[in-house]
């Protein structure tokens, strides 16, 4: 699917998102490179995982462009487009892992539905993607009998099966402690690192965003759009609107002023 | 510290032909007696003035009292304006707002309410063609590439929706052959036309009952457990992740349920036919004293292969119905766990719907036909 080196990964020219007959944003143009791990950052209800669906065609596009590698994906066929759905691995936000399989079968069913592998080798692939996320041994259990943190890690294995080469997640930390977050921040680094594979990363998780992002948009309600964008500790120090020091500087709740 | 003794709440009020004024202080507490203030039905303030001194105590009877004043405010059209209001009360719980219009914002609301719901009814039956033209594509792809069907998932809704319904739809059918057994014998009685209560079971269980009790305990059962299932994977992202991954949530969830409820209705209204009978069967025997065997040989002579398979033919076609209207609301269902239950019981008053509709029709088209 690789059809133009040069082009980025992502790159979405003034794109508009409704969610029924409201806007929710306008004129959101931004691009990702290849194996760049991208966040959109952003406070509840700004957005964030709106955007997250029109890019993985789930709402469709009001107006503006979306194309991956330089093949445009808002006017593609749906044949063409579910093509190129295959290249992206989605982690939802609370797994969404089919609960009547195995985390096995959650992770072989994208291959045994897209490719020509045996059930052998299929299993092998399983077996090293779930190794890949740190579930060994865990293959046979069903997603309600394991912890919030490993059907994380599973829903990872699931967007990894068919080699992607862009990795969305939904939160990724929605729900988890500080420690198991942490441990998902390194696995995320760790399969870019290994793979090369480009995420895009919806959070708004502090520690997240500012101990792994390369680059990030922070959307904002009252601009319905993209308010800032750029590296978050570069953002932190450079920027001048208090907007982004309110979402991202780490302040100290019982030192604010109270609101009156 | 000194314990002082328990003050009640006070309220003192001093009205002048301008202002009201009420001064509170005490001690609030919800379980005490709470001070009324009610203002005579003929005065006339230019304003309202609620003076809050230092409180010993203060819970929910102050907000209460505070919520009361403002709302004889509103409604008599007084400006109220409160002095030293604790902190914990925001400001706003106290202020006198204009009653809202209720309209939802159009001049005439009744007329924008049909036009709203005449263009939800166009959504609506957009969303049932495009379902019913996925379901009818994706049976040409199941014809076409067979060995590519989910039979895994097929033969286990089969187990579900048939074999382990055969106890309540055979309980069923069974009193449905003795109770029409009863109301007929009661009656052919008097004529001694014993012998045609097994006409009559007969003909009504295999041509009407039979297939139409399995349909309905089969729209309660599986119907329902579609629309839950399906409508609970909704809620849980499920279905979008079989979305990003390119697989059609109808080939995947849809098809291999109504494939299975097409192929068991058949054999499921075949078995409540035989209980429906069976009951029948029992009630002559014992109440009329008609020997069994005379019983099932005026059955079989009543009944031919059209009545067996028009029964079997509806059944199938009823069998299609409750796995439509059982997916489609799950498919439908909002995200919540409210949702998922609407979407079952709406999945069960629809395909009951249908059912007897479809039923009405059968029952006129074979009248045409001479079946």
């Amino acid at each position: 699917m690789d059809t133009n080196a040069a082009a980025p990964a992502i790159d979405v020219q003034g794109l508009e998102c409704r969610q029924g007959e409201r806007t929710i944003l306008h004129d959101v143009t931004f691009s990702v490179a290849k194996g760049e791990l991208f966040f959109v950052i952003g406070g509840s209800g700004c957005g964030k995982s709106t955007l997250l669906k029109h890019l993985i065609g789930l709402l469709p596009v009001a107006a503006g462009r979306i194309a991956y590698f330089g093949r445009d994906f808002t006017t593609a066929g749906p044949a063409a487009r579910r093509e190129m759905q295959k290249s992206f691995g989605v982690s939802y936000q609370y797994g969404a892992l089919w609960s009547s399989m195995t985390l096995a079968e959650n992770v072989a069913l994208p291959l045994q539905e897209h490719t020509t592998l045996t059930a052998d080798e299929r299993r092998e692939i399983v077996r090293w993607k779930l190794a890949q996320v740190g579930l060994s041994g865990s293959e046979d259990q069903y997603p309600s009998e394991v912890s919030g943190g490993m059907r994380k890690r599973a829903a990872i294995a699931r967007a990894l099966a068919l080699d992607p080469q862009i990795i969305f997640f939904d939160e990724p930390a929605a729900g988890l402690d500080p420690i198991t977050s942490r441990s998902l921040d390194r696995l995320i680094l760790e399969i870019r690192d290994n793979l090369h594979t480009t995420m895009v990363i919806v959070s708004h998780e502090l520690p997240s965003i500012l101990g792994i992002a390369d680059r990030a948009i922070l959307l904002h309600r009252d601009v319905q759009g993209i308010l800032a964008e750029g590296a978050p500790r570069q953002l932190l120090a450079e920027s001048t609107d208090p907007r982004v020091h309110e979402f991202l500087a780490p302040e100290d709740v019982t030192a604010a002023p109270r609101s009156p | 510290m000194q314990t002082q003794p328990a003050t009640a709440a006070t309220l003192s009020v001093e009205e002048t032909t301008e202002v009201c004024r009420l001064t509170v202080g005490g001690r609030w507490e919800r379980a005490d007696q709470r001070p009324q203030w009610s203002p005579a039905p003929g005065a006339a303030f230019r304003r309202v003035e609620v003076v809050v001194t230092p409180l010993e105590r203060w819970d929910g009877s102050l907000v209460i009292f505070l919520g009361e004043v403002r709302r004889l405010c509103e409604k008599r059209g007084w400006p109220l304006a409160v002095q030293g209001l604790p902190a914990g009360i925001p400001p706003a719980l106290v202020q006198v707002q204009p009653p809202p219009a209720r309209t939802n914002g159009y001049t005439w609301p009744w007329l924008s309410e049909i036009g709203l719901a005449t263009r939800k009814l166009g959504y609506d039956l957009r969303d049932y063609a495009r379902f019913l033209g996925n379901c009818t594509i994706g049976f040409g792809q199941l014809l076409l590439r067979p060995a590519h069907f989910r039979w895994v998932d097929c033969f286990g809704q089969m187990q579900q929706c048939g074999a382990l319904g055969l106890p309540i739809i055979g309980l069923i059918s069974f009193l449905v052959g003795v109770i029409m057994a009863y109301q007929s014998a009661v009656l052919l009685r008097q004529f001694g036309a014993d012998i045609y209560v097994a006409d009559l079971v007969g003909l009504g269980v295999v041509r009407e009952m039979g297939p139409m009790m399995a349909a309905v305990v089969v729209a309660g059962r599986t119907g329902a457990a579609f629309a839950a299932e399906i409508g609970n994977m909704k809620a849980n992202e499920e279905i979008d992740a079989l979305e990003t991954l390119g697989l059609s949530p109808v080939r995947f969830l849809v098809l291999p349920r109504l494939l299975a409820l097409q192929l068991m209705m058949p054999l499921l209204a075949l078995y409540a036919n035989a209980l429906g009978v069976l009951g029948g069967l029992l009630v002559a025997w014992g109440l009329l004293d008609l020997p069994p065997i005379t019983y099932w040989i005026e059955t079989k002579g009543v009944l031919d292969l059209s009545d067996l398979g028009t029964g079997l033919f509806k059944s199938v076609v009823f069998g299609g119905l409750i796995g439509l209207a059982g997916c489609l609301r799950g498919l439908q269902a909002d995200r919540s766990a409210a949702g998922v239950g609407k979407a079952a019981t709406s999945a069960v008053v629809t395909s009951i719907l249908c059912v007897i509709v479809a039923d009405a029709v059968f029952a006129v088209v074979f009248n045409i036909l001479g079946l």
